[in-house]
């Protein structure tokens, strides 16, 4: 466990910086590629699929991904379950770093990125639920970036600063939760406009229900995930409380997201009900749908609750990667997979090597982001100075 | 589904389908619940540490 | 872009007009209002059997709008073998289907925006870049558009295409029924060149009836259906067919609902969450914050009434301990008073009978009295 980490302060050449670096040398060049020659030289975009693996992955699955840092905050400083108190700054951190790369990878998705201020500077297209969306990312992008500024104040001594953020934590969870509500339901309800092209077993009136709620999941499995990776490869920077708590974090949030799952799970079964569409579950979509339902939202409701029940770590931390899989599944399915489901298949869109070369690129820069404020600031343990709060 | 023409025909197909789903739901839930918590005795426990 | 003080002014006046809007015109967030659109709007009617598939329409567009040059002449029919949609360099295209008419005869459908009475593009548009005008056509506006292309994912017709090639200024393209030409008086450049009456320039509610005396005149011929009369809440382009719609690649499962309507549910629920989520959650934490200081007064409660007990447990512990010495003492010294009385007796009767003794014995061991007389 700790080895690796040992291996990693030992010197620059890492297995992990030779692969960063090369995906960064990569992201470079797809960039300039990209700003200097437009979406068409390095993306499979067209006229049916205006959206791509940027919007469907970095977009879509990204922000839904990013939500542990609204559940896990709302949790601690609202529902005042201190217990899981050493889960809130990581959660946070994940969910900032998200939410940038999100921004980033807008800029790289939009024709013309310097206009992306013009929705609320210029021209306020507030009838857009893209509107509502962009509204929201920004502000909650500046929520996030205060709530994970005290950590940040520590690490550079700012004491003042830091007291007055921290104070004001539970109006900033508070407003973190309003507006994580507000924009993960309308990324679903963007596709509200297009019934004749999303599938009617995706489409449904209930899309923004349903995509708050599976980003409810998404958040919840998502902080187990990244608890199971900071601990395997950051344990020497936890302390005592964080490695006390992991394991409550983990069977708690097990529990959670399996009742969420469940509850997710009618949720789904009902949006067939009231518009009629069990004739579709016999189609070759159908067939698609049920694997999503039963395989990624049903499956992992159960083994969360059995690893729950029986205490089985193992379980609950391969269920919460499981889970992960399934909503960025979800959210490729109606951006993408059943996105134009009437169209032949030689007009289907597939991602070119450079969209999913940029995605990586992306990613990559969050973990790169994360290793480092992982190992400077007080992320995994308490300051010294400021034992209490966290 | 054939036989069915007008809004309110539909919708008292697919809202009385709908509630007997949800009668299933709320029984799920309930036992999914009780199935969910079943083992813990006491709320406050701490869970046994990792190894 | 910095607030000027005129922009500031002019949200004010937007402010100000809404509200006298909303006073004019009251119920206007109500789900029960009912819009009909611009009065006297322009719509096109393309009538599918009058189409002989000769393309001039394309060529014209591509002329009146400076698209560029085609891949393939106009004149050039074979472009008609594959099924073609709108792109960034064509505003409009004719598609042939085969096989549909007991003739023989191919049926030709021309496509191009089909200038929704209420769009999905401008619905859908973030910086409002897309405008129903009164006079029928839907305008972009590329001085706004940031480019996110959610337009082309909302339109139903799949008509909006993107300058994906172009680096710096990319814009969303598609037919504007010749917006220009209309305001100088002139017919969309499509209809001015159609040799046939495939297309008939009017206003929507004029053409609306002309399309229903075609049907009406030769319903043997006709579908009895005006295509975008209701698809989506209505278009300002028509048509009338003797062929199945959907079988001349128009949809018939667009339903009649507009754009807006879809949205307006979702949109709806933002101010609820907005107002409501910080009530649920301001209570929950009350509650929380609550239920934690109650536990904690229990425990100090329990805490404090413990050590209380304690105390006084430990009080009468020690008031019994003290008494009970007490006790004990008192009774150790009654009982050395008296074991030192016994002894003083016992004493007394032994010297009594030492003296008797001596007595007894006569005055001769006087000196051995007096001796013990001393001692004693």
């Amino acid at each position: 466990m700790s080895s690796q980490a040992v291996r990693a302060d030992r010197g620059i050449i890492t297995p992990f910086n030779v692969i960063a670096g090369i995906i960064v040398i990569m992201g470079m060049v797809l960039t300039a590629w990209r700003f200097a020659g437009g979406l068409g030289a390095v993306t499979n975009l067209d006229n049916h699929y205006p959206w791509g693996l940027w919007i469907g992955l970095d977009l879509m699955a990204g922000v839904a991904l990013a939500a542990g840092g609204f559940v896990t905050s709302a949790a601690v400083h609202v529902f005042g379950m201190k217990k899981y108190s050493s889960a809130v700054r990581p959660a946070i951190l994940t969910g900032f770093l998200g939410y940038a790369l999100v921004v980033i990878a807008l800029h790289y998705d939009v024709g013309r990125p310097w206009r992306l201020p013009y929705p609320f500077i210029m021209s306020q297209g507030t009838t857009s639920l893209l509107f509502e969306v962009a509204a929201c990312v920004a502000l909650y992008l500046t929520v996030l970036f205060l709530e994970f500024s005290p950590a940040a104040m520590e690490w550079l001594g700012l004491k003042r600063a830091r007291l007055i953020v921290v104070r004001l934590m539970l109006l900033l969870t508070i407003f973190g939760v309003v507006l994580s509500t507000l924009h993960q339901s309308s990324l679903g309800a963007l596709f509200l406009i297009a019934p004749g092209k999303l599938h009617p077993l995706w489409y449904s009136s209930y899309l923004p229900v349903f995509f708050f709620v599976s980003a409810v999941v998404a958040g919840l499995s998502m902080v187990i995930f990244e608890s199971s990776i900071t601990a395997r490869y950051f344990a020497d920077k936890m302390d005592e409380t964080h490695k006390q708590q992991k394991t409550t974090v983990a069977f708690g949030f097990a529990k959670a997201a399996a009742f969420t799952l469940a509850g997710y799970f009618f949720a789904k079964v009902i949006g067939i009900a009231v518009d009629n569409n069990w004739h579709y579950l016999a189609t070759g979509y159908g067939a698609w749908f049920l694997v999503e339902l039963l395989g990624f939202v049903a499956l992992p409701a159960f083994l969360f609750a059995i690893g729950a029940r029986e205490q089985r770590l193992g379980l609950v931390k391969f269920t919460a990667g499981w889970s992960v899989f399934g909503i960025i599944l979800n959210r490729l399915n109606v951006s993408l997979i059943a996105f134009n489901y009437h169209l032949p298949a030689s007009e289907r869109y597939f991602p070119s090597w450079q969209e999913i070369g940029t995605s990586i690129f992306l990613i990559t820069l969050g973990l790169i982001a994360f290793k480092f404020i992982v190992t400077r600031m007080p992320i995994l343990y308490s300051h010294p100075d400021y034992p209490d709060e966290h | 589904m054939e036989g069915i023409l007008t809004l309110h025909d539909f919708m008292l197909y697919t809202k009385s389908v709908t509630y007997i789903i949800v009668v299933g739901a709320l029984l799920g839930l309930a036992g999914f619940f009780w199935f969910l918590n079943e083992r813990d005795e006491d709320p406050d426990e701490n869970p046994p540490a990792e190894h | 872009m910095a607030l000027t003080r005129r922009k500031f002014l002019g949200w004010l006046g937007a402010g100000a007009a809404a509200t006298t809007a909303a006073a004019v015109k009251p119920a206007v967030a109500a789900s029960n209002k009912h819009f009909e659109g611009h009065p006297d709007s322009n719509a096109v009617l393309h009538d599918l059997v009058a189409c002989v598939g000769c393309r001039r329409c394309e060529a014209a567009c591509n002329k009146v709008n400076d698209l560029p040059e085609p891949d393939q002449p106009f004149a050039d029919l074979t472009v008609l073998e594959t099924k073609r949609r709108t792109t960034e360099k064509a505003y409009t295209v004719v598609n042939r289907y085969d096989g549909l008419r007991p003739s023989g005869q191919p049926v030709f459908a021309k496509k191009q925006c089909n200038h929704c009475l209420e769009p999905g593009c401008a619905s859908a548009c973030f910086v409002k870049a897309f405008t129903k005008t009164p006079e029928g056509p839907v305008v972009y506006n590329p001085k706004v558009c940031v480019g996110c292309r959610y337009c082309m994912v909302a339109c139903p017709f799949e008509i909006p295409a993107y300058e994906y090639q172009k680096a710096f200024d990319p814009e969303v393209v598609k037919c504007t029924m010749c917006h220009p030409r209309i305001m100088e008086g002139k017919l969309p450049g499509c209809v001015s060149v159609c040799p046939t009456e495939a297309l008939v320039f009017g206003k929507r509610k004029d053409l609306l009836n002309t399309a229903r005396q075609r049907i009406a005149r030769r319903p043997d011929l006709y579908v009895d259906h005006i295509y975008g009369e209701n698809e989506m809440g209505g278009t300002s382009w028509l048509y009338i067919s003797d062929v199945p719609f959907e079988k001349a690649g128009m949809r018939m499962d667009l339903g009649i609902t507009p754009a807006p309507a879809l949205t307006a549910g979702a949109l709806a629920a933002v101010p609820m969450i907005a107002a409501l989520w910080p009530v649920l959650l301001g209570g929950v934490y009350l509650m929380s914050t609550r239920r934690d200081k109650e536990a904690h007064q229990e425990k100090e409660d329990a805490l404090k009434s413990a050590r209380e007990q304690e105390q006084a447990a430990a009080k009468a512990a020690l008031k019994k301990a003290s008494e009970d010495a007490a006790k004990a003492q008192q009774k150790a010294v009654e009982k050395a008073v008296k074991d030192a009385l016994a002894q003083a007796e016992k004493k007394r009767e032994e010297e009594q009978k030492a003296k008797q003794q001596a007595q007894e014995a006569g005055q001769s061991p006087d000196g051995q009295g007096q001796e013990s007389e001393e001692e004693s």
